[in-house]
């Protein structure tokens, strides 16, 4: 019976994804590619590879924000296609629903990440049909490279046989006896016939079947270093971003947008700011109104002498009451979800058992780069460059405000300047395309301030836990963990047009699959109402709960006197995660803490990757300082390993710096951090030094951008309680204690 | 009103509010974009140049104090053909992840070094605690200053 129950609502979940992206269509439909949008650009070989006189242009459909995604992913093009490293040229490409992204909804299919029986992987497959009718070119989610690893290693591979045929055509050779190397078909007698040469034969043939891939005992660029792609113009200051590109006319825009997020304008008077020396225009756009002037100065500087009457924010006015609304939400009708329900947990747990609360506020993505767009309109064409993360999206949003047909929009995703999930979002974008129609025939370059951008975010939740739970012969007896916070995809689906039913991933997640072994676990997520607007912040509903989850598998484990690291190992028998546990033990020598020292461990398995973390600290006169961080990932198949360890140590110290004193607080409706002295993020004296531990036992190839910053909290947190006896449980860190 | 500055070691003319901040009047006026925008504030330090050799955020320099003085911008530190070491040692150690603060850090880390030939830790984390960085690049960061320093003294 039970079966049969959580069948049912594994099929609705499954099925109201595909409904919404109208899987009605067919497996016809789902089979046929589709169209390839480089075609009629060089010879395009795959929508991955183009070849032109110039060279070898390989598609990288993923938004660089720092992770190294565009880097990583040609190489998957390049090895197949047996081109040298020096040969490789990377690009975005257009906004185009060829570029799917089938592995982002993966996360959402209501099994553990390492359950790989049969219907978990099904459910998984099933989930390639909805991704590419939805058509999402989607940058998050860790996905990157699981989508890719296979998807473009084989349009490298047909493209190399595409290549080879056609200089078997050409020589009358078989192709059985024709190699390829460095970017050209060799022939029997040494011979080169560089691809240049030939791709204009072969991409007038029809491809080719996929052949079998490279084993790995034969990769050359994956499974190393690389130097990434975007490396030498990102230090020579050559890298364009989407505030770097110059068109001849063009005009600076800024935004000032409600600061009661998603309530609108009453009036605004524009008159003293239309008197400033530079100012071109005053334009309403969506949420606020605009300043365009002949600089980006100019325009920050009209936008302070506009004043503008706001509707009041649709929210709670405080965070205070917005804490009051979370700790509401522990109710049987708030009910999101009970994903984990194992054993009888209330007959385990008894009247009396430990039970502890931990709260985090809201939390800013603050990008080095502030929210930016290009947009120009001209001669019934628009062309959108916006360094962003959905540009299936913008092609979307872009119709809507210019009327335009897609087919005369252009998108250009630009590399960006930190992503984090901010870039996700269309408010900007859609305020750069809201000016250029107002100014038709002028390219805009429309530039928030940071105040603008620190004001105006879809924030990481508040959120709240309540969590009760017993031990007995230094195991874990019982593990009851609520958790409340509000509903981040419906959130984010929802400024984009989309309803999704069902439970809401984020609410649970980093909690409710982990690998412990509790006879008696449970994890229920509760659905606080919708209020400030929130959205995917590194990591998503990791970046709390395993604040949350670690911190009370610490507790216990102080409870029943077992060393926490120990403690762990004992109750995870997945063997990848036990292994991240040993290696970071090994890496630190766990048992070996310097004098005055004290260290926390932490373990999150979250988008598919365990991570486990050490954190080292000591007691200064000046506070709390760190002085060791080690950490161990499990990403199955690491294809570059630099790339891996910088995101690592990156989203750690991403996590480290909210822990410590990420806080956006709310006053009348307002978020009240505007700039960087209020909304800090860790500085380089405070930084240790991060030993960084890759591993290859999981079973599937996973992505790295997010799964450093779960553990960096409770990491933290609890070695700050091995040093003080001091059990923080409410972030950031630094309400309670001093760093130095 | 129009202001003469030098750039670079090549002379401009630019024709803006002489309480331009530098940075915009790089940016918008000069379209040299490698010096990029993050605060305003000179809280974060995307913005470092040099001014008289010195490093400089550039958002609270106003265009007028800037008339006579060198400037000297990334893109007037090095080139991709003839990248200077402080650049060549960000490659070698594959700094960047998103790039954006990376302007400011390396103007940082080669005034530090310009002044300071073989820093100790202390002084290198000193001198780089006001660039913020949120992509968390500080320890390749810390191992490229020293890289960096090494080819510098030859």
């Amino acid at each position: 019976m039970n079966t049969a129950k959580t069948l049912a609502r594994r099929t609705f979940m499954i099925g109201s994804v595909a409904v919404a992206g109208g899987v009605a269509f067919g497996v016809w439909a789902y089979k046929r590619p589709a169209p390839n949008p480089l075609t009629g650009k060089g010879h395009a070989l795959t929508p991955y590879v183009v070849i032109d006189a110039n060279g070898i242009t390989l598609i990288a459909p993923r938004a660089e924000m720092g992770q190294g995604v565009q880097t990583t992913l040609a190489a998957l093009l390049a090895e197949e296609m047996d081109l040298a490293w020096e040969q490789v040229r990377v690009m975005h490409g257009p906004a185009s629903h060829a570029y799917f992204n089938a592995a982002i909804l993966e996360e959402g299919v209501p099994f553990a990440p390492t359950d790989e029986g049969w219907l978990a992987e099904t459910a998984r497959g099933a989930m390639h049909v909805p991704a590419k009718f939805l058509g999402m070119q989607i940058t998050g989610g860790s996905s990157s490279t699981p989508d890719a690893f296979d998807k473009m290693r084989a349009a490298g591979a047909v493209a190399r046989v595409a290549l080879i045929a056609a200089a078997a055509r050409q020589t009358g050779l078989a192709e059985g006896d024709l190699t390829t190397a460095e970017g050209a078909v060799i022939l029997p007698d040494g011979r080169r016939l560089a691809y240049t040469d030939l791709a204009q034969d072969a991409a007038a043939s029809d491809l080719p079947d996929v052949p079998p891939l490279k084993p790995r005992s034969e990769w050359k660029l994956l499974g190393r270093a690389l130097p990434r792609t975007d490396m030498l113009e990102k230090v020579t200051g050559t890298a364009k971003f989407t505030a770097d590109f110059r068109h001849p006319g063009m005009v600076f825009a800024t935004a000032r947008s409600n600061p009661g997020l998603g309530a609108g304008v009453k009036t605004y008077d524009a008159t003293k700011a239309l008197a400033m020396p530079g100012v071109v225009d005053v334009v309403p756009v969506p949420d606020g109104v605009a300043v365009v002037a002949n600089s980006t100065w100019a325009a920050f500087k009209a936008m302070d002498a506009v004043t503008i009457e706001w509707e009041p924010a649709p929210y709670a006015a405080t965070d205070a009451d917005m804490r009051a609304e979370v700790a509401a939400s522990f109710t049987p009708d708030h009910q999101d979800s009970r994903k984990r329900d194992e054993g009888d947990v209330d007959a385990a747990l008894g009247a009396d058992a430990w039970a502890a609360e931990y709260t985090v506020p809201y939390l800013a993505h603050a990008t080095m780069e502030p929210m930016t767009a290009g947009a120009w309109l001209t001669n019934g064409r628009l062309r959108v460059w916006a360094g962003n993360q959905l540009p299936t999206q913008v092609l979307k949003e872009a119709a809507k405000v210019t009327g335009l047909d897609v087919s005369a929009i252009e998108v250009e995703t630009p590399v960006m300047g930190g992503g984090f999930g901010r870039r996700a979002e269309m408010d900007f974008i859609k305020q750069a395309i809201t000016v250029a129609k107002a100014l038709e025939g002028r390219p805009v370059l429309l530039t928030w301030t940071r105040e603008e951008d620190m004001t105006h975010d879809a924030y990481r939740p508040m959120a709240t836990a309540r969590v009760r739970g017993a031990v007995k012969g230094g195991k874990v007896a019982g593990f009851d963990l609520r958790l409340a916070a509000p509903a981040v995809m419906a959130s984010q689906a929802g400024r984009l047009g989309i309803s999704l039913p069902g439970p809401d991933a984020s609410i649970v997640q980093g909690a409710w699959e982990q690998p412990y072994g509790f006879e008696h676990y449970r994890v229920t997520g509760y659905r606080v109402p919708a209020g400030v607007p929130v959205g995917s912040w590194r990591s998503v509903g990791a970046s709390q709960n395993a604040f949350f989850h670690d911190t009370a598998v610490d507790e216990l484990a102080h409870l029943a006197g077992v060393d926490p690291l120990n403690f762990r190992l004992s109750q995870i028998d997945h063997a990848p995660s036990r292994k991240v546990l040993e290696a970071v033990a090994e890496a630190c020598d766990w048992g070996a803490v310097p004098a005055g020292h004290a260290r926390g461990v932490a373990f999150c398995l979250s988008f598919g990757v365990p991570t486990a973390q050490v954190i080292e600290v000591t007691q200064t006169a000046q506070g709390v300082v760190m002085t060791g961080a080690w950490a161990a990932v499990d990403v199955g198949i690491a294809l570059d390993p630099s790339i891996i360890e910088a995101q690592v140590q990156g989203g750690m110290i991403f996590g480290l710096s909210a822990a410590i004193r990420g806080e956006i607080t709310f006053k009348g409706g307002h978020a009240q951090q505007r700039n960087f002295p209020d909304y800090d993020a860790l500085r380089m004296p405070e930084c240790p030094p991060i030993t960084v531990r890759i591993l290859e036992n999981g079973t599937k190839i996973r992505g790295i951008g997010e799964p450093g910053t779960p553990p960096a909290a409770p990491a933290l947190g609890n070695a700050i309680f091995a040093l003080t006896g001091q059990r923080i449980r409410s972030l950031p860190l630094n309400k309670t204690i001093n760093f130095a | 009103m129009t202001y003469d500055l030098t750039v670079n070691g090549t002379a401009h003319s630019v024709d803006m509010p002489g309480d331009t901040p530098l940075l915009w009047v790089l940016r918008d006026g000069l379209h040299l974009t490698g010096t990029k925008y993050g605060c305003g504030i000179a809280a974060c330090g995307a913005c470092t140049v040099h001014l008289d050799g010195e490093a400089v955020r550039s958002c609270q320099i106003w265009l007028e104090d800037a008339v006579g003085r060198p400037i000297t911008t990334i893109e007037g530190l090095g080139t991709p053909d003839t990248p200077h070491a402080v650049q060549a040692a960000w490659v070698q150690h594959q700094v960047a992840q998103c790039g954006y603060c990376q302007s400011g850090q390396i103007m940082q880390a080669a005034a530090l070094l310009a002044e300071t030939p073989s820093p100790d830790d202390a002084t290198i984390e000193a001198a780089m605690a006001g660039n913020l960085c949120r992509c968390g690049t500080y320890p390749r960061i810390r191992a490229a200053i020293k890289t960096a320093a090494e080819t510098l003294k030859g």
